[in-house]
């Protein structure tokens, strides 16, 4: 996904960004009935930075040391033939595994779905987890598969002719999501 | 046969002259000759040779039909500008006997484009062990003169005196394929930087220089001259020159393809590249160039070595050894040593026509172009470029390293004792 | 882009790093429950071996099962190639049953560059082995085995081997596995001794970016990592040293030897080995060899290779040579 930062705007900014993760990490706390089995699996590479935010947010709330670890979807991907072969990210399963408990894969953008259909075989390849949940801090539609969030940080409804770039302090230098025009060749 | 004018050719590239050529005899070179009742050949600008010579051809008949025959290498010859061949040995039989060598020469004189005469082996089977009947070869109606196990070395050095001695007795000369077996074994390219890096047997220089050595000292000591085949390295080079300068009998063969390429070609392990002797070093290349200009080398011989398509087409230790050469020895010679002013086309004609006749004793050829002699010639289109297309050759095979290589010149015509059997650059 | 893998020479730094890192993610999945990836699923992999290497065909085929490719093997013993077929019929009766890659493992030098340049089939070739000139693979998987050891398997990732100081002792003249080592090291910026007696060097070899010893006993205490080569007894024969004892004595690897390498210094050996020869039991079975290891990370660094050549629409890896040529 191309972005032009040129005339792109943001959407969210710092704040806006902290305060959903917040609003998320309550949410699973909810949900999952005190978090005390969930593991936060980020999908590589914002979705690792994501997780690790939430992780923290969740140890705050609950007062215990909450799992987190990576996922990468590189080889499951259904478009590689598509594309040279990207470099593979890493795939870091805490200690005690996912087995029995509940995953919640931790993404920037859910768009088409297919992310998170390659994320869901790579789970069926580490482990039988309990429940599987997502969480994503921007959904912006076009989904091509049968797939939803679970906790969305903002519903951003988009043209196919947009945008979206999520960029992260850890990654990027600073917290911010971009919307912008698609550069037609 | 009817009268043939060649007009305004620069003979031997000279000044530009008309030759008369009346039946199968020169019968007049002068300015202005009338043309009255020839047949005439504009060639202002082209230059006009004896006919070419090649002491060194594989013809594959018998045997190997299926690359060459003796109609097909002759046409190529033809093709090239050649009035004369040096069949080799190395056939299936072996042509150690009269009755094969009578064979050859007898089908080159029946299909009429280029003379044939046969090489005889210097061993039974080129085996190396027992000499062959050098006398009655000699002999034949073939009359051989050249004995060669070319392709092998005559490496035992008792035979190789003995082959030396004996040929004495009727003017005969051995043609020694300069190859220490021992030292080659497995070999399959110059032995050098490109061979260590390309995991290839190596090849030395020294399994070529060894030999020659040895057998320069053996001529001299007997007292009989040797012939040296496809010499290939500057160390061959300084040998041949150290024996000449002790007045030893020795003559060296170059072949078009040691003067041009290299080693680094065989990097694409395209088999095309792949013949023995081996591709050597741009440093041997530049010495081989000197030594045919300044005389150490004497001829240029072609080494054509037909090759079925399928021999080729393959990985690199499976292939044949070999080369095809006829249809652009005189391309490369031009872009080697003429165009870079190493030779005259008057030396050309020595290197490539007068000195392999004289070596090999063929009689008619390597003539000067001059009234009375037997009208053997060769036409040159020396401005001519263009890129070698081996779906145009005569030969059957199609071995060339030169497939779309751009090269000078173009032989346009060619006489065989009058007789053009190259017109216009088409084969008769 | 790199369609084929023949010569290491043809890698660049940043292309063998990018194995070697990709490697480092492969060998991860030899941890887990499931050592499958679906990633070259409907792709077909022939094992072309014209030559007798079971523990290289192995390794290729477990990495291409990981992979999830079909694989086909195709040993030329007792085929039609034994019959006369060539090496051309043959790979294009393996093309047209639709092959994406061969895997060529190949007695004569030069067999895989031809198989890739000569224009008889489309697929992808990966060297396996020919004649004594390439494995890249196992070049590839001897750095992945040094950077592991010598750096460290997460603090290695993204790194070379620059400044590292690489011993390879043994029959350089017929090894493959010294070539391939010379140049991938010299890429990757390693700085490379080979150790040998004079007659198992090939001429030429004063052009290959790295250095030659005839005496082992001075170059070990400067060595970070020694590879011992296999000797074969038969070159006794043809009198490349005078007898076993005396090439064991002068150029085999003991304990007293390894005794005089760095303590953080590892000793490797490609397989098989000739124990008694060029190294001892004492050494092979020793913790500062690697041998063992050396096999499993094959298996990672074939994954990483087919990943890469074969996992998109083109490759992930650049490339100097074979694309260059005809």
């Amino acid at each position: 996904m191309d972005t032009h930062t040129s005339d792109a705007r943001p959407v969210l900014e710092g704040p806006d960004i902290a305060r959903v993760l917040t609003r998320i990490a309550h949410e699973i706390v909810e949900r999952a009935k005190g978090a005390d089995d969930v593991v936060l699996l980020g999908i590589p590479t914002r979705g690792v930075f994501l997780a690790q935010r939430l992780a923290a947010k969740l140890e705050e709330i609950t007062d215990r040391k909450i799992p987190v670890g990576s996922l990468d979807i590189t080889m499951y991907r259904d478009d590689l033939r598509m594309h040279p072969p990207r470099a593979l990210a890493r795939t870091e399963i805490p200690g005690d595994g996912i087995d029995g408990r509940l995953v919640v894969l931790v993404d920037d953008v859910l768009f088409s779905g297919r992310t998170i259909r390659a994320a869901l075989d790579a789970l069926n390849d580490i482990g039988r987890p309990r429940a599987v949940q997502l969480a994503v801090l921007v959904d912006r539609g076009h989904r091509e598969l049968p797939i939803r969030a679970d906790y969305v940080g903002k519903n951003l409804p988009t043209s196919l002719r947009e945008t979206v770039k999520v960029q992260l302090a850890e990654e990027d230098g600073r917290d911010t999501v971009l919307l912008g025009a698609k550069r037609t060749p | 046969m009817s009268k043939i004018l060649i007009r305004g050719a620069k003979v031997l590239g000279g000044d530009a002259q008309d030759v008369l050529i009346d039946g199968e005899i020169i019968a007049e070179v002068g300015q202005g000759l009338s043309a009255e009742g020839a047949e005439v050949v504009e060639a202002a600008g082209r230059v006009l040779l004896p006919g070419l010579v090649d002491l060194h051809t594989h013809l594959r008949e018998p045997g190997r039909e299926d690359s060459e025959t003796v109609l097909t290498g002759t046409r190529a010859a033809a093709s090239g500008g050649y009035t004369a061949v040096f069949a080799m040995a190395n056939t299936f039989p072996v042509a150690d006997t009269a009755g094969v060598v009578e064979q050859v020469y007898r089908l080159g004189r029946e299909h009429g484009y280029c003379d044939v005469q046969p090489i005889g082996a210097v061993t039974v089977g080129l085996e190396g062990r027992k000499l062959a009947e050098l006398g009655a070869m000699h002999e034949s109606a073939a009359g051989v003169t050249v004995f060669s196990d070319d392709g092998k070395c005559v490496d035992d050095a008792v035979i190789m005196r003995r082959a030396l001695e004996y040929v004495k007795a009727f003017g005969g000369v051995v043609a020694q394929h300069a190859q220490e077996p021992r030292l080659t074994e497995g070999a399959q390219m110059n032995e050098g930087v490109v061979s260590a890096e390309l995991g290839l047997g190596g090849w030395p220089a020294v399994a070529e220089e060894s030999i020659i050595a040895r057998d320069v000292l053996l001529a001299e000591h007997v007292g009989s001259r040797v012939h040296i085949c496809h010499l290939s390295t500057a160390g061959s080079v300084e040998i041949v020159r150290w024996a000449k300068s002790r007045g030893i009998d020795v003559t060296a063969e170059v072949t078009p393809h040691h003067l041009l390429l290299t080693d680094e070609l065989v990097r694409t392990y395209n088999p095309v590249y792949k013949v023995n002797p081996p591709l050597r070093t741009e440093r041997d290349v530049l010495a081989l160039r000197e030594a045919l200009a300044d005389g150490t080398i004497d001829i240029v011989a072609t080494d054509h070595a037909p090759h079925p398509h399928e021999d080729k087409d393959c990985e690199w230790a499976a292939a044949a050894m070999g080369m095809v050469g006829l249809e652009t020895a005189l391309s490369v010679v031009q872009e080697t040593m003429v165009d870079t002013g190493l030779l005259t086309w008057a030396q050309v004609a020595d290197r490539m026509s007068f000195r392999p006749a004289g070596i090999g004793q063929a009689k008619g050829h390597g003539r000067p172009v001059s009234a009375g002699e037997p009208a053997n010639l060769t036409l040159v289109d020396t401005a001519y470029r263009g890129s070698v297309d081996p779906a145009g050759f005569a030969s059957r095979s199609r071995n060339t390293p030169y497939e779309g290589r751009e090269l000078p010149g173009r032989v346009t015509h060619t006489w065989l004792r009058g007789k053009a059997t190259l017109v216009d650059g088409k084969l008769t | 882009m790199l369609r084929h893998l023949i010569s290491a020479a043809d890698l660049t730094r940043d292309d063998a790093v990018l194995i070697l890192d990709t490697a480092e993610e492969m060998a991860r999945v030899a941890d887990r429950p499931i050592k499958k990836l679906p990633t070259l699923r409907g792709r077909t992999v022939v094992n072309l071996f014209f030559e007798d290497s079971t523990r290289t065909r192995i390794s290729f085929e477990a990495a291409e099962k990981r992979l999830s490719a079909d694989v086909i093997n195709f040993s030329a013993k007792g085929s039609s190639v034994s019959k006369g077929e060539s090496l051309k019929d043959t790979a294009q009766t393996l093309e047209a049953m639709g092959v994406d890659a061969v895997v060529i493992r190949h007695g004569a030098s030069g067999a895989p560059y031809r198989l890739a340049t000569s224009g008889w089939i489309d697929a992808a070739v990966i060297n396996a082995g020919d004649g004594t000139h390439q494995h890249p693979t196992q070049a590839l998987l001897d750095a992945f085995t040094m950077r592991r050891r010598l750096i460290g398997r997460d603090a290695g990732l993204g790194q070379d081997l620059a400044g590292r100081r690489i011993t390879i002792v043994g029959d350089i003249l017929h090894s493959r596995v010294a070539r391939s080592n010379v140049d991938l090291l010299h890429t990757l910026g390693a700085e490379v001794t080979l150790v040998a007696p004079p007659t198992l060097v090939p001429v030429g070899v004063e052009h290959w970016p790295c250095e030659v010893s005839y005496d082992l006993d001075s170059t070990l205490p400067k060595s970070d990592a020694v590879m011992m080569l296999r000797v074969q007894r038969e070159r006794m024969n043809a009198a490349f040293f005078p007898t076993e004892r005396e090439y064991s004595r002068r150029y085999g690897l003991d304990g007293d030897r390894m005794a005089r390498m760095p303590e953080h210094a590892i000793v490797m050996h490609p397989g098989p080995m000739v124990r008694g020869m060029e190294i001892t039991a004492e050494v092979a079975d020793s913790d500062r060899c690697t041998v063992v290891e050396q096999v499993a990370n094959g298996v990672s660094i074939r994954m990483a290779v087919l990943y890469l050549l074969l996992g998109g629409n083109e490759s992930a890896v650049s490339h100097a040579r074979t694309t260059e040529g005809k």
